[in-house]
C-alpha cells in the first residue's frame, strides 16, 4: 500500500480507539454503579425518606436527597439563569470586543474554573457573617453562584455564533439593541442557550462540596427555605462512608438515580430543543 | 430619457475606514428619487461599504470609522440628534444572502410594524397581506404564514425579506446584490419586483452583475478603488461614458 493511505488507515484507527476508549470508559462508570446499585434499588428507596436505623442498614429511602438536590439544583438553576441571561446579552450584544468584555470574559473563565469547595467556603462565611444556618437557601445561592460562570460562558459563545447578517435584518428594520437581543439573539440561539441550562443543572446537582456547608443535610424533605436540605452528591459520600455493606449498596443506588436524573433531563431538554427551535433558521 | 429628479440622498465628502483600511474616498453624488439607481464596480471597490454607509448599518462592523456628511432629504443622516431606527426605518434594506428572522413568515413581516408600536391586529394583518402582495410572494404562502420562514425556498424567503422591508413603509430600498445568492429565475422575479416598486420608492441596489445595472438602472453610480469615477444617468454612462475606466468596465475589459 502506498504510504499516504497508509497514513490514512493508520490516523482513522487511531481516532476510532480513542472514541471507543473514551465510550468504553463511560459505559464502565455506568455499568459499575448500576451492577453495584442492583440489589439495593426499590421503590421504597425512591419514595420514603429516612427511617430510624436508616444508616445502619435499616427501612427507608433517600426521598429527602432527591427532593433536596431538585428544589436545590432547580431553584439555583433558575437564578443563575435570570442572571446569566443578561449578563451574557450584555456581553455579547452591546460590550462586543471592547476591553472591558475582555476583562469581564477572562474573569468568567477563572470563576468557572475555581474549585466548588471555594464557593462552598465562601457561602459559609457570608452566611456566617448574617447569621444563617445550613439551609436550601444558602446552598441554592452558592450553587446559582457558581453555575453563573458556566452559564454565562456558555451562552455567550452560542450568541456569538448568530450570525451577523441575522442582527443586521434586525436592525435594518429599525430595532434597538435590547429588540434585537431578545426578538432575534436569544431565539436563534435558543438550542445553545438550553444546552447552557442543561449543563450548569449537571454540574450543580452532581456537585458535593459546595453544598455540603452550605445547605446541611437533613434526613426531612425541607418545606421552606431556612430548612436544611439533603443532597444526593452528599447521600452517597455518607452512605459510603459507613462500615455497613448495605449501605454502601444504598450509595451506589443513591448515585444511579442522580445519574437517572441528570440522564432524563438532558433527554427531555433535546426533545424540548426540538419542539422550540422550529423557527431557527439554519 | 427621464426628467432630472431632485436627489432623495446626497454624500458629501464620504470616508470609510475599516480600521486603518481607506475603503471610500472622498464619494459625493447625489440618489435620485423613485428611480432605480445602480451602483456598480468590481469586487471590493466598496459598493456594499456605500450602501450600508447610507442607513448607518455599517456601524455595526468592529472598527470602522465614518467621516463626510450623508443627507436624506436634506437630513444630516449623522447628526445626533437624529434617531437612528427612524433612518434605518425609512430606508429599507435587502442583503445578500436572504436572511429570515427565526420566526413565521407572519411574524418576520409584522418584526418591524410591531417594534415601531403598531399592535393593532387586523391593521398588522392587512400589512402582512399587502406587503406579500407587493413582494408577489402572498399566493406562495397565503395558507401557511404560521409556518417557519425558515422552511421556505432561498428564492421565497429573498421576496419575504422584501415584504419584511416593505412592511414598515420605508422611501428608500437599499439593495445589497440581491439576486446574487438566488436562482436565475428567482433573481429574475426580484429584478420584475424592483423595477415595479420604483413607482413608489427609491431603490439602491449594488450589482457586480453589468447587464443587471443596465436591464434596472436609470441612474448609475461606477465606484474603483474606493473612488466614484462616474455617475449620470444609465443612458449616458453605459452609452457614453466619459472616463476612460467607466469605458473599460462597461465594455467588459474588466470586471
Amino acid at each position: 500500500m502506498d504510504k499516504r493511505k497508509l497514513e490514512e488507515a493508520f490516523f482513522k484507527a487511531l481516532m476510532l480507539a480513542s472514541t471507543l476508549i473514551v465510550l468504553g470508559s463511560l459505559l464502565a462508570v455506568i455499568v459499575a454503579v448500576v451492577v453495584r446499585s442492583a440489589p439495593a434499588l426499590s421503590l421504597s428507596m425512591l419514595t420514603q425518606t429516612p427511617k430510624g436505623g436508616y444508616y445502619l442498614g435499616k427501612e427507608g429511602g433517600i426521598l429527602n436527597a432527591i427532593a433536596g438536590s431538585l428544589y436545590l439544583v432547580g431553584g439555583a438553576t433558575v437564578l443563575a439563569f435570570a442572571i446569566s441571561l443578561p449578563v451574557a446579552l450584555y456581553l455579547e450584544e452591546y460590550a462586543g470586543r471592547s476591553r472591558f468584555a475582555a476583562y469581564a470574559r477572562l474573569f468568567l473563565d477563572v470563576s468557572w474554573g475555581v474549585p466548588s469547595i471555594v464557593y462552598g467556603v465562601f457561602g459559609f462565611t457570608i452566611m456566617l457573617y448574617l447569621g444563617l444556618k445550613a439551609s436550601l437557601i444558602g446552598g441554592l445561592v452558592t450553587v446559582a453562584l457558581f453555575e453563573i460562570p458556566i452559564m454565562v460562558r456558555v451562552m455567550d459563545e452560542v450568541l456569538r455564533m448568530v450570525p451577523l447578517e441575522l442582527r443586521e435584518a434586525s436592525y435594518a428594520l429599525g430595532s434597538t439593541r435590547l429588540e434585537t437581543a431578545i426578538n432575534v439573539m436569544v431565539k436563534q440561539a435558543l438550542p445553545g442557550i438550553l444546552t447552557a441550562l442543561l449543563l450548569a443543572f449537571g454540574r450543580g446537582i452532581g456537585d458535593a462540596a459546595s453544598v455540603l456547608f452550605t445547605a446541611g443535610y437533613s434526613d426531612y424533605i425541607p418545606t421552606s427555605f431556612s430548612d436544611p436540605a439533603a443532597t444526593l452528591p452528599l447521600a452517597v459520600l455518607f452512605q459510603l462512608g459507613t462500615p455497613f455493606p448495605e449501605v454502601q449498596m444504598r450509595a451506589y443506588a443513591s448515585a444511579a438515580v442522580l445519574m437517572i436524573i441528570v440522564l432524563s433531563l438532558s433527554m427531555g431538554s433535546r426533545f424540548l430543543s426540538r419542539r422550540l427551535t422550529r423557527y431557527v433558521v439554519r | 430619457m427621464k426628467e432630472a429628479v431632485e436627489p432623495i440622498i446626497n454624500t458629501e465628502g464620504l470616508n470609510v475606514f475599516y480600521g486603518e483600511q481607506h475603503v471610500l474616498k472622498d464619494v459625493t453624488v447625489g440618489i435620485p428619487e423613485k428611480r432605480i439607481t445602480a451602483i456598480i464596480g468590481p469586487s471590493g471597490c466598496g459598493k456594499s461599504t456605500f450602501l450600508k454607509s447610507l442607513n448607518r448599518l455599517i456601524e455595526l462592523t468592529d472598527g470602522v470609522k465614518v467621516s463626510g456628511k450623508i443627507y436624506f432629504h436634506g437630513l444630516d443622516v449623522f447628526d445626533g440628534k437624529i434617531d437612528v431606527m427612524y433612518i434605518r426605518k425609512k430606508m429599507g434594506f435587502l442583503a445578500q444572502k436572504p436572511c429570515p428572522l427565526p420566526m413565521s413568515i407572519y411574524d418576520n413581516v409584522t418584526y418591524g410594524p410591531r417594534i415601531h408600536g403598531l399592535d393593532d391586529k387586523k391593521e398588522l394583518a392587512g400589512i402582512v397581506e399587502s406587503c406579500l402582495q407587493s413582494a408577489s410572494l402572498w399566493d406562495e404562502v397565503k395558507d401557511r404564514l404560521k409556518t417557519p420562514a425558515s422552511r421556505l425556498s432561498v428564492g421565497q424567503q429573498q421576496r419575504l425579506c422584501l415584504a419584511r422591508a416593505l412592511a414598515v413603509a420605508p422611501e428608500v430600498l437599499l439593495c445589497d446584490e440581491p439576486t446574487s445568492a438566488l436562482d436565475p429565475i428567482s433573481a429574475q422575479r426580484i429584478e420584475e419586483l424592483l423595477i415595479n416598486l420604483k413607482k413608489n420608492y427609491t431603490v439602491v441596489i449594488v450589482t457586480h452583475v453589468l447587464r443587471q445595472a443596465m436591464r434596472l438602472a436609470d441612474h448609475v453610480v461606477f465606484l474603483y478603488l474606493g473612488k466614484l469615477i462616474e455617475h449620470g444617468s444609465a443612458e449616458k454612462v453605459f452609452r457614453n461614458p466619459e472616463n476612460t475606466v467607466t469605458q473599460a468596465y462597461v465594455k467588459g475589459v474588466f470586471s
